[in-house]
């Protein structure tokens, strides 16, 4: 595709650009040439100003959103508007309306739609659950039958079921679902990522989940190709590298709080209550067991190559988000050279001392 | 600094070892004028540093200038047996200091978070430094642990199973250690899921090398060229009763062998003796392991020393332990699609039970006793 044309470029819809990912991947579409426009649909403004995106204020349930994607003949639907923390969604309730409710209003709208070719779906590895009797590394086909414990998980697979449906009906729209692991970044705000903000991290006493994240350019990588020319399909989207949780407290100078697990739930709730970190009880299943996942497909099937390592995002992030340790980490290795140095000097010393000692 | 004689009439100025090492490497470092003393028709291989003596000859040969220094203080003598670092050296033996060394990096990097784990959660460096050195005194000083087989694991990805006794899974720790020892390849153990629901328990395993016992897991770990341990029996052979023992339960429904053939690697029957005897299962309390969820609940002899002795009561007795590592059976001739034949996965399975109860068997008439 050549430059902008009038005619060939694609006309994308980005939904959820309140949220930092959604700006940030309306920001990168606008920028291209072959995309001819870009529609972002949300209930609130954009975090940052977008140059030649349209702004409509919508909410996806509303049949408005149909009619957009009617009239300005969209071929592209990036679904990013999704909610996974219940306090800022206004209740748990509310975020199962917005989520479920939402996206089947907006696949009916795709799928009645004649120019839709493209729906890229932002799902999240929490439809895999946190379980201690799973495979150890979750591959694409691993989600587990029945429900899923309630919560952001739960509507992650009612979403993808609705996708699902919809690529049923409509055998021609290319459906790309995207299943990212937790998001670390400068703006980009997980649930998760909070967590470390906190000076003393609670951790459930005599668990060490193992976890996977994402950096947020990766994850903008990710869906920009999803949108333009990425092959259809479902992919796990995570960093290469597991870390401990443990490991992470470690790497960004924290200092852990092992809970022991009955009273685990109290002080998840004491931690929602202060505001700092939405916590939802299923994330305590998480706290617990973890969760890794096998990305050969978005390496080798959607040809994606994350420019971030799980260490390096999360240092990245540590640094970006100038999370100062009560631990400094320089300050630590200094004491091991200091030792190396002390103990070289003594031996230095007490030879030559000894020696001297002989003589006399 | 050093090259030239150090204007110093101490003699005994401390120079850093770094900046030592950075002169000596660096070119014409070589070159530099070395001590000109001959003890038994051997130079002296130090560097001079003072009218072409070393820092030792110097000391010995040329006059003490000052000798208030040269008197050592009563107090700091070595044989004052106060000095943390002599200490360390009557523990250590002559390479303490690379102990400390190693000790030291090793805290730095468990505080920084400086290490990596695999997508399994296998920690080497804590495996290696923490986990397998607390094993080691069993293994060779408790258990006294013979081995042998070890050099004939296959190169890359092997499916080592072994007969499973003595109410702990020790035979799984001592297996882990044992081959690490033996080949200096970490076997991945396949555990069942209560093992990593269990806390404390279960990251521990984890970090350790261990996973769960699963074709997905299996799979992934052989394919990656990892030895990997199972014990087929499970709860059925670790929570037997003692007039049963080294008597080879059934192996489940012989997953281990579909795996292996799906996977092409070779299958190790692995005979281990000793595991019987360290709590010997007089009574399976199983109504009330049921209510409390357990696989068993097992009644050892140690309960009854627990009044007398407190909790050392509770300790594995010290039975003489010897793990035998068989020849190893080739799956490649069958080919990956008879991992779905169940007359081929079962005869397979038949064959290494077999196997394993053979060597059993031959090991324990070789047996002195069942302490020595």
């Amino acid at each position: 595709m050549t430059a902008s044309t009038t005619s060939g470029g694609r006309r994308v819809l980005v939904t959820g650009v309140a949220n930092d990912l959604g700006t940030m991947v309306a920001a990168e579409l606008e920028q291209r040439d072959d995309i001819e426009e870009v529609i972002a649909v949300d209930t609130a403004e954009p975090k940052r100003p977008l140059t030649r995106t349209e702004f409509v204020r919508a909410d996806l349930r509303n049949p408005l959103v149909g009619r957009i994607i009617e009239a300005s003949a969209v071929d592209t639907i990036v679904h990013l508007g999704t909610h996974t923390g219940p306090t800022t969604s206004g209740g748990r309730s509310r975020m199962k309306e917005l989520n479920v409710l939402g996206a089947m209003q907006l696949f009916a709208a795709a799928q009645a739609s004649d120019h839709v070719q493209r729906v890229v779906l932002k799902s999240s590895t929490a439809v895999y659950g946190a379980r201690p009797d799973g495979p150890a590394v979750l591959t694409e086909d691993d989600v587990p039958d029945g429900a899923s414990e309630d919560g952001w998980s739960r509507d992650a697979v009612e979403v993808e079921g609705y996708a699902r449906t919809m690529v049923e009906r409509r055998p021609d729209i290319e459906l790309v679902t995207l299943r990212f692991a937790n998001f670390l970044g400068a703006q980009l705000n997980s649930v998760f990522a909070s967590f470390f903000t906190l000076p003393v991290v609670p951790s459930v006493l005599g668990h060490d989940p193992r976890l996977q994240f994402v950096h947020e350019r990766d994850a903008v990588g990710v869906l920009e190709r999803a949108a333009v020319d990425g092959p259809a399909g479902t992919y796990n989207v995570a960093a290469p590298g597991v870390l401990y949780l443990s490991q992470c407290i470690r790497l960004a100078g924290r200092v852990p709080a092992p809970v022991p697990g009955p009273l685990a739930g109290l002080v998840g709730a004491a931690v929602r209550r202060s505001g700092r970190v939405d916590f939802t009880p299923e994330q305590l299943q998480f706290l617990q067991f973890g969760r890794v996942i096998d990305t050969t497909r978005l390496r080798e099937g959607f040809g994606y190559e994350p420019v971030f390592g799980v260490r390096e995002a999360f240092e990245d992030f540590v640094a970006r988000r100038r999370i100062t340790g009560l631990l400094d980490r320089d300050e630590i290795g200094r004491w091991e050279r200091d030792l190396y140095d002390f103990i070289a000097r003594r031996g230095q010393e007490r030879f030559i001392a000894a020696r001297r000692g002989s003589r006399s | 600094m050093i090259s030239e004689p150090t204007g110093s009439d101490d003699g005994a100025e401390i120079i850093d070892m770094a900046t030592q090492r950075a002169a000596r490497e660096q070119p014409g470092g070589a070159q530099r004028p070395r001590c000109r003393v001959v003890v038994d028709d051997r130079a002296c291989r130090n560097y001079a540093v003072q009218d072409g003596l070393c820092r030792v000859h110097a000391l010995e040969l040329l006059p003490s200038p000052d000798p208030v220094v040269a008197e050592p203080d009563p107090v700091s003598r070595p044989s004052g047996g106060i000095d943390i670092l002599e200490g360390l050296r009557d523990v250590l033996g002559e390479e303490w200091l690379e102990h400390v060394k190693g000790a030291a990096s090793f805290l730095r990097r468990r505080l920084t978070g400086d290490y990596r784990i695999d997508e399994f959660g296998f920690d080497a460096d804590l495996t290696e430094n923490v986990l397998l050195p607390m094993l080691r005194p069993l293994h060779r000083h408790y258990w006294r642990v013979s081995s042998s087989g070890a050099q004939d694991l296959p190169d890359g990805g092997a499916l080592i199973v072994a007969n499973h006794a003595g109410t702990l899974p020790a035979d799984g720790l001592m297996v882990t250690l044992d081959v690490y020892d033996e080949i200096g390849r970490h076997p991945r153990a396949l555990g069942a899921d209560l093992l990593f629901r269990l806390p404390g328990i279960g990251p521990l395993a984890r970090k350790g090398g261990a996973t769960l016992a699963s074709d997905a897991d299996a799979q992934r770990l052989l394919r990656g060229g990892e030895v990997v341990a199972v014990w087929p029996e499970g709860y059925k052979g670790i929570g037997k009763p003692y007039r049963d023992r080294y008597r080879l339960q059934r192996f489940g429904r012989g997953g281990f062998v579909a795996t292996a053939l799906r996977a092409q690697v070779p299958i190790v029957p692995t005979a281990i003796v000793g595991s019987e005897e360290i709590y010997p299962l007089l009574w399976d309390a199983k109504a009330i392991a049921r209510v409390f969820g357990l696989p068993y609940l097992p009644v050892v002899p140690q309960l009854f020393a627990l009044p007398v002795l407190g909790p050392a009561g509770l300790l594995p007795l010290p039975s003489k332990w010897a793990i035998q590592y068989g020849e190893p059976i080739d799956t490649t001739a069958y080919g990956p699609e008879a991992a779905d034949d169940p007359m081929i996965v079962h005869d397979l399975a038949e064959q290494v039970r077999e196997q394993i109860q053979q060597q059993l068997y031959a090991m324990l008439m070789g047996r002195r006793s069942v302490f020595f």
